[in-house]
């Protein structure tokens, strides 16, 4: 209720934060991460170590025998307990709480006028398991790799960003449709 | 002098809390930017909107210069960071195998998560995708296990790959940045941003 006199925030939705401003920003976190835990944050490894320990609890003989989970279910602190999935609990809580700030809480399928919100949506499936099965190959995705990758010269992280954004400049004539 | 839980100056049973507070920050970082928004992100590869270029290049050049900073004061010890190892091969497949899941997905699995948070339900299918993308990797695994774990080089520098000293390295990577910066506008004003 907005009492007279007393203004309440209507933060334009569309406004967002400057993008060199959320730079910096974003720097000084991995900074942070590198200062205090030695490393950068990422984000397939949570749902790799996540999908790891469900594999492990449906099936635990198919788990043990495969060389990919047990490298996860068998590691100091188990899938579960894992530097990058309390990370992610975080971005999530980050966030919402950004969202929440900025008037942007909604729930709705954004998708062009040209498309369906059924077509974005199994676009947006397809992508997923693309993005994580490639971040599974490279050891990392935009963050994990790319991102803190850069902020440390990894030589790999610097190749996979080069091959992540490049790979999209390729293919992305042919989803067109989707975006344009 | 940090790390500190890697050197055992903080307890490790910190690093959790930590995790979680990093991950506060990254996330809303990444919404407020406006990466909450499929529309955002694939406007880098349709030349309307370079967003990601800006703030993931400033991030990625202030977090170096920064760490090389810190080095050079003594407050945080190069060597003891965590450096991905190179496996050429699977960096320059994987990475175009997500290049084509960023543009058929829209996102990326950390902008995902932050999108799924405010709401967008083509961010929450884009989650559910990371994991079965996950168990098809697992799945699949000894089929392409040789390929995955072909050309390792280690945790190897971009400077020594180049054959540059760390600073000249970095001080070119500003450099590029802050050009790419003054060059981009040039191309978002050519081409509208669609409406919806």
């Amino acid at each position: 209720m907005e009492r007279e006199g007393v203004k309440m925030p209507h933060p334009d939705p569309k406004k967002y934060m400057n993008p060199y401003l959320a730079g910096v920003f974003l720097g000084f976190v991995l900074i942070a991460a590198f200062y205090f835990s030695g490393r950068g944050p990422g984000a397939s490894g949570a749902p790799k170590r996540v999908t790891a320990g469900v594999v492990a609890v449906v099936a635990p003989k198919h788990a043990d025998h495969s060389a990919y989970y047990s490298k996860y279910v068998h590691s100091e602190n188990g899938p579960w307990k894992s530097w990058l999935n309390f990370e992610i609990l975080g971005v999530i809580i980050g966030g919402f709480i950004s969202g929440a700030l900025s008037g942007r809480l909604k729930i709705k399928v954004e998708h062009s006028p040209k498309i369906t919100s059924r077509k974005r949506l199994f676009w947006a499936l397809t992508g997923g398991i693309l993005f994580e099965y490639g971040a599974s190959m490279a050891r990392g995705c935009t963050s994990g790799a790319a991102l803190s990758g850069m902020a440390v010269w990894a030589t790999g992280g610097f190749v996979t960003m080069l091959a992540i954004f490049g790979g999209a400049y390729l293919f992305a004539y042919f989803f067109r449709k989707l975006w344009i | 002098m940090g790390p500190l839980v890697p050197q055992g100056i903080i307890s490790p049973e910190w690093d959790f809390i930590i995790a979680l507070v990093i991950g506060i920050g990254f996330g809303f970082i990444l919404e407020g930017a406006g990466f909450s928004s499929s529309r955002n992100l694939v406007g880098l590869f349709y030349g309307y909107d370079f967003v990601v270029l800006r703030v993931f290049f400033t991030g990625g050049a202030t977090a170096a210069a920064g760490i090389l900073l810190m080095d050079y004061f003594g407050w945080i010890d190069i060597g003891q960071l965590y450096v991905q190892p190179t496996y050429w091969g699977a960096a320059i497949v994987g990475g175009l195998i997500m290049g084509l899941g960023f543009v058929t997905g829209g996102f990326c699995p950390g902008t995902s998560f932050a999108a799924a948070s405010i709401g967008k339900m083509d961010a929450l299918m884009f989650v559910v995708g990371t994991f079965l993308g996950a168990f098809l990797f697992g799945e699949t695994y000894p089929l392409i296990q040789n390929f995955v774990n072909s050309g390792y080089e280690g945790g190897i520098k971009i400077y020594d790959s180049l054959g540059m000293s760390r600073g000249l390295f970095t001080f070119l990577l500003i450099l590029v940045a802050v050009g790419m910066f003054y060059f981009v506008p040039v191309i978002e004003k050519k081409v509208r941003k669609p409406e919806y």
